[in-house]
């Protein structure tokens, strides 16, 4: 008689039956001299800055397959709940699924609570499902929101811890659009000065990383209202080369 | 000599009676339907048809392979649900009491036990009152099938809270989508520790 045959699993989610395999795969690619297709990244630049009257997120918009684009208008500004939206960087499918996952946990649970789902309830969601997953889940995101107690905003890094700050950047510019930000953040402003700063910021990380590019989204979030800009401004324009005035470069 | 001819002999009936009810393997077709899990042993039992390994599915085989997990994550992944649950039964003792992760497991148990008895109450009462409607509602309300068959955990995820909240385990994976089916007979007997 055969042997028994496999129990299978009471429940679903991930399977590692073919890590063992794929390890195996890997190191014989190497040997031959190819290697396995690299995931998509979004290697960004994203970031929000609260105002006086709530949150302003920006991002860039390219999506980077290795060193080619893969994406040149992606979208990284993903819906959470009508009065929160989330920045995503880090592998794109990664931010991508859990966003969805997220939004779709908030709407069941502001549908149990009868209530505007907050800010903090997304954080501390997304915070403990990254945590479990121990850094495995690549992404890096942005969360901001006005709810009930005002406007807040959230980084969260892959492995599960968040800061709750006045303004954040994460992505490959970064450190591009921190330096205009700790120039010239003020408490408390307009939301045409808060716009120009972030647009500002995401262009320096469009400028100055090779990983984003391409064009500079919006997403302001008030009290009553969600304005998403896309593209606010077309920052490269194909075909035209970017040339400083007094440059010489041919 | 004096001293063993007239030494007291035990009770051997009472003595029997009282080791029966002390001794942990008194019935040991229960106790062993409870222990087929606990002791993994690698390397005797290669996966595959006929009990050869099978290269294309697990690569070459090698003790170290199948003693260590093949991802850092593989381990707590497979005991998340059950430290989720260990966790939040002992802080519930702590704040309220023994009486209510008692409960609480009670009613767990009664949500996992197979109801294949259900089936047959259920049946009968179908026949004598000809309500045709009431076999669709009765399955939703059965507790959980048969080992072999996927249950929709209607009570488990209600118990859980898990039916309002959406993981990985509903996305990918699913159970009921498996492309393999265990043998009828082989699972229910393992899962009965008759094997």
């Amino acid at each position: 008689m055969a042997t028994l045959t496999a129990v299978r699993p009471a429940f679903g989610g991930f399977s590692f039956d073919n890590c063992k395999r794929n390890a195996v795969l890997e190191i014989e690619a190497s040997k031959v001299g190819c290697s396995v297709p690299a995931a998509r990244k979004t290697g960004t630049t994203i970031c929000g800055v609260v105002f006086k009257d709530g949150v302003v997120l920006g991002a860039d918009t390219r999506a980077t397959e290795g060193m080619i684009v893969a994406d040149k208008n992606c979208s990284k500004i993903h819906y959470i709940s009508p009065n929160i939206y989330c920045c995503g960087a880090g592998t794109a499918a990664d931010t991508e699924m859990t966003t969805q996952l997220i939004s779709s946990n908030l709407e069941l649970h502001s549908l149990s609570t009868g209530r505007l789902p907050r800010v903090a309830t997304a954080n501390r969601m997304l915070k403990q499902m990254l945590f479990r997953y121990q850094g495995y889940i690549g992404a890096a995101l942005v969360l901001g929101g006005v709810d009930c107690n005002g406007p807040h905003l959230y980084s969260i890094y892959p492995h599960g811890s968040t800061d709750k700050l006045p303004y954040v950047t994460m992505g490959s510019g970064s450190l591009a659009a921190m330096a205009v930000f700790e120039d010239r953040y003020k408490p408390d402003m307009e939301e045409d000065a808060a716009k120009q700063l972030v647009r500002d910021a995401i262009a320096a990380g469009i400028f100055n990383d090779l990983g984003s590019g391409s064009n500079i989204d919006l997403c302001v979030i008030t009290k009553n209202k969600v304005n998403y800009i896309r593209p606010h401004d077309e920052a490269n324009k194909k075909g035209v080369r970017f040339c400083l005035p007094n440059s010489c470069s041919a | 000599m004096c001293r063993h001819q007239n030494e007291t002999l035990p009770d051997t009936a009472v003595y029997r009676k009282e080791r029966g009810t002390n001794e942990v393997t008194m019935n040991s077709r229960g106790l062993r339907s409870q222990l087929k899990d606990s002791v993994p042993v690698a390397g005797f039992s290669p996966q595959g048809a006929y009990g050869v390994q099978d290269s294309l599915r697990s690569g070459f085989t090698s003790v170290k392979n199948e003693l260590l997990p093949s991802h850092p994550l593989e381990l707590s992944e497979k005991n998340f649900q059950l430290n989720q649950d260990k966790m939040n039964f002992s802080t519930l003792r702590n704040i309220q009491g023994l009486h209510a992760p008692l409960k609480l497991q009670m009613e767990y148990r009664a949500a996992r036990q197979v109801a294949a008895v259900l089936f047959q109450v259920f049946s009968c009462f179908v026949l004598f009152f000809s309500f045709s409607v009431l076999t669709p509602t009765v399955s939703s309300l059965q507790i959980q099938r048969l080992p072999f068959l996927q249950s929709s955990n209607l009570a488990l995820d209600t118990l859980r809270n898990s039916d309002e909240s959406i993981g990985f385990e509903d996305v990918l994976n699913d159970p009921a989508h498996s492309e393999v089916m265990g043998e009828p007979h082989m699972m229910v007997e393992y899962k009965l520790g008759l094997l």
